[in-house]
């Protein structure tokens, strides 16, 4: 009865808590980014009107967490580049990218997105991989909506996955 | 005698001249150019200017082929304009004093095929852009050259 109870200090200074919640905060911050993801439809050329499909009633991106688009890449986490980017736009993607808050992801909405397409030439740039990176490929001329909201659930379960460090050593 | 013939016995300086398909093609001396459109316009009514473009013909000599569209909203006809210019001078008489249209036209041709249009103030880039090298429908231009304004991550 009076033997003494020798607490258990962890190895670092860092309280029990702490340590609990920096195993599950990824896991929790994936699941809320997953639902809530603000698309910044970057549209250019004709999967536009696939783009309008999957996004009205029949597809209903809302469903994902993803209908309601912000037409300020500030206020948006998922740039949509949706058509064909040519040379003479590629510094516009660019700045349009770099002025997303961070976390942001990146989907190539058709195949002149993906990779050019059958656009080899001068004009074309031959995928925006090649100027910013790309976290889901959708390819299609047009994708159908069902590959559209395939896409969006890869990025999902990426999303999911991935590590959001959120939570900094002072919380 | 129909009007479009009656334009056609009008450019006597023509090289060549026919109505084929309810257009009339006239050939024409590169000098001869300024003074048919004038011609056309105030004569016989021609009073749009449709386009402005040329044909690389990789090969032969003289190398391009500049050609230009009008239509007259009145008679409801269509006329053709061919010239050839050699490759070291791509020049021929701009149409900005008669069509103010003329000056979009004639900065995409330039851009596209690298003809100089003597007497367009403003011959910038319009779809390309600046710094671009080359004039990218011409034949000799690699068909996947490209010029990237950004450059490429690695």
């Amino acid at each position: 009865m009076n033997a003494k109870t020798i607490p258990i200090q962890p190895a670092s200074s860092k309280s029990a808590a702490f340590e609990y919640i920096t195993t599950k905060k990824d896991e929790l911050a994936g699941w809320a980014r997953k639902f809530s993801l603000f698309p910044y439809p970057f549209v250019t050329a004709c999967c536009a009107m696939e783009f309008m499909a999957v996004s009205g009633t029949p597809y209903d991106t809302d469903r994902f967490g993803a209908a309601l688009p912000r037409f300020s890449p500030r206020q948006a986490d998922l740039l949509m580049v949706v058509g064909t980017v040519t040379h003479k736009q590629a510094p516009v993607l660019l700045k349009v990218y770099e002025q997303m808050c961070e976390p942001k992801w990146v989907m190539a909405f058709g195949v002149c997105a993906s990779s050019g397409g059958f656009y080899q030439n001068y004009a074309a740039v031959a995928g925006i991989d090649k100027i910013i990176p790309v976290d889901v490929y959708v390819p299609g001329c047009p994708p159908r909506p069902e590959m559209v909201i395939d896409g969006i659930m890869q990025l999902q379960d990426k999303i999911a996955r991935g590590k959001h460090p959120i939570i900094t050593a002072e919380f | 005698m129909s009007m479009l013939e009656r334009a056609k016995q009008r450019l006597a300086s023509a090289q060549e001249a026919a109505i084929a398909h309810g257009v009339l093609v006239v050939k024409l001396a590169p000098g001869d150019v300024l003074s048919a459109v004038k011609a056309l316009k105030s004569e016989f009514d021609f009073d749009l200017f449709t386009d402005v473009t040329a044909v690389d013909w990789l090969g032969q000599k003289p190398r391009f082929e500049v050609v230009w569209h009008f239509y007259s909203t009145k008679h409801f006809s269509r006329v053709r304009l061919k010239t050839r210019v050699p490759e070291l001078e791509p020049a021929v008489d701009s149409l900005v004093t008669l069509y103010g249209s003329a000056r979009f036209m004639e900065r995409e041709c330039h851009d596209m095929y690298g003809i100089a249009f003597r007497g367009n103030p403003d011959l910038r880039p319009i779809l390309l852009y600046e710094g671009f090298k080359g004039h990218p429908l011409r034949k000799d231009y690699p068909k996947q050259q490209e010029q990237p304004l950004v450059p490429y991550r690695t």
